[in-house]
């Protein structure tokens, strides 16, 4: 939270200028929220034991984080410094019940699944995070780019491990019964075979197992990556 | 006039102007809301009795969409009736606007207060006696329908939800797997008496009144256990007095 907000002084460059790409591409790899800054991993712990959970759960991130980016951008030259964090505080949470508030009212179904989440979103500190680092200094476009490279580094990590999570824990995908039926006296498939689910993968310790899979996998390929000691 | 933004009465100017804005705002959004909010509320109660009654096939078909529809076409809210701890039928109640979950929140009510609200439906020339639980997850509320057939004792459907339980373990209560091992258990004895459910590990091998838990949501389990079996009591003391009148 405390690093110094990155300046991008750019007086009239393209919408779509190197720079601003590699604000939404950076975050997908290099610099990923999760993999590299280890920032969000509470909800990847939380939510990956299934994908639908893991999309609704992105999705709603990129919402909150793409409007926030935008609202605090906006409004950086008038933020008092004192109370910087408060304010980027009351813009998340405002946002967040205001989603809750209209998915309620117009998309009930897609309510019920996210309510979970709401509590989340608001103590993801990939949120947060991006609001000091970034917003703060930066311009409203750059920002919204910003926010967008951001979710999607986040939306890929936490589907993949909801993935592997989902398919080894659970047998499915998207609730859909990959290797069969487990279900006493209606089993068909693999587990017809003596295949049974791994019940470990249900529980939060393996998401950080995979998490670290994938940040073993990044960083051999990616040299630069392995810090020094 | 260049403002100095970092004086005391800047930021305390910008904090409560902040805090007008938002508040005038989350209001707005929150009455406008209401309306829209109440009828969902409204729907998927009906959708949740309907789900309950029905058979698993036909209970998946149900959505919002068609929950009022099926809810008339089964439940005669007039037959509906609300009773109370001790199994007496209280007068001058309207079984469906009876809030459950909020009086199981309200700590000054007192157990002798509340109403249990009994909804009877009709399916296929057979009674069936819809009866509405809530009680505490791991997180939060979980709630549900018990629905019991025409001897008002085997349990004939079900349908359990919750407010925040984790997802893949105790949020599992919903899936139609849990829900299986509650159909056909009894909820009574041959008297009428209630008998305990126990939610277990293991069920194989056991006898009835077992119902297998779900692995990693153990709390959230014994919510259940402790929600069905306090909530059907009332119903067993209803269910007996109802048969020995008759």
């Amino acid at each position: 939270m405390s690093e110094v907000a990155e300046k991008t002084k750019a007086p009239s460059e393209p919408l779509f200028s190197k720079k601003n790409k590699k604000l939404v591409t950076d975050p997908l790899t290099d610099n990923n929220p999760i993999t590299i800054q280890v920032l969000g991993i509470c909800s990847a712990l939380a939510i990956t034991v299934q994908v639908e959970q893991a999309v609704v759960m992105s999705a709603s991130v990129l919402f909150v984080l793409l409007f926030g980016n935008i609202t605090i951008s906006l409004l950086r030259n008038l933020i008092p410094s004192r109370i910087r964090i408060i304010v980027q505080l009351v813009v998340v949470a405002s946002l967040v019940i205001i989603v809750n508030e209209l998915l309620a009212a117009f998309l009930p179904d897609v309510s019920e699944k996210l309510s979970v989440f709401v509590g989340l979103i608001i103590t993801n500190c990939i949120i947060m995070g991006r609001f000091e680092a970034f917003a703060m200094g930066n311009k409203v476009w750059p920002s919204a780019m910003d926010a967008l490279g951001n979710s999607f580094g986040y939306a890929w990590i936490l589907i993949v491990v909801a993935f592997f999570r989902e398919l080894l824990g659970s047998g499915t995908i998207w609730g859909v019964q990959i290797f069969g039926s487990a279900l006493p006296g209606e089993e068909w498939g693999l587990y017809t075979m003596g295949y049974v689910n791994n019940n470990m993968m249900i529980l939060p310790p393996m998401a950080l197992i995979i998490v670290g899979v994938i940040i073993w996998i990044q960083r051999s390929r990616n040299k630069a990556l392995i810090e020094e000691h | 006039m260049a403002i100095n933004k970092e004086s005391n009465g800047y930021t305390f100017g910008f904090a409560i102007a902040m805090v007008v804005v938002v508040g005038a705002v989350l209001a707005l959004i929150a009455m406008a809301t209401k309306p829209f909010k109440d009828t969902n509320d409204e729907v998927k109660k009906k959708m949740d009795i309907v789900k309950a009654l029905l058979p698993k096939d036909e209970s998946e078909k149900i959505n919002r969409k068609n929950a009022e529809e099926e809810f008339a076409k089964y439940v005669n809210l007039e037959n509906a009736l609300v009773i109370d701890l001790n199994g007496k039928k209280k007068e001058g109640k309207e079984a469906f606007d009876i809030d459950i979950r909020k009086e199981n929140r309200d700590k000054t009510l007192s157990e002798e207060d509340k109403n249990y609200p009994l909804f009877i439906a009709e399916i296929e020339g057979k009674k069936a006696y819809i009866i509405p639980v809530v009680g505490k997850g791991l997180w939060g509320p979980i709630w549900g329908n018990v629905c019991l057939d025409e001897d008002m004792r085997t349990i004939k459907g079900a349908t359990f939800d919750h407010k925040g339980e984790t997802p893949g373990l105790g949020a599992e209560i919903k899936q139609a797997f849990f829900i299986k091992g509650w159909l056909g258990e009894k909820v009574s004895n041959e008297d009428g008496e209630f008998e305990k459910f126990e939610v277990v590990k293991d069920k194989s091998g056991t006898k009835d009144k077992k119902i297998d838990g779900i692995t990693g949501g153990t709390i959230t389990s014994k919510g259940v256990e402790e929600m069905v079996n306090r909530c059907l009591q009332p119903y067993t003391k209803y269910f007996q007095n109802l048969n020995n009148k008759i």
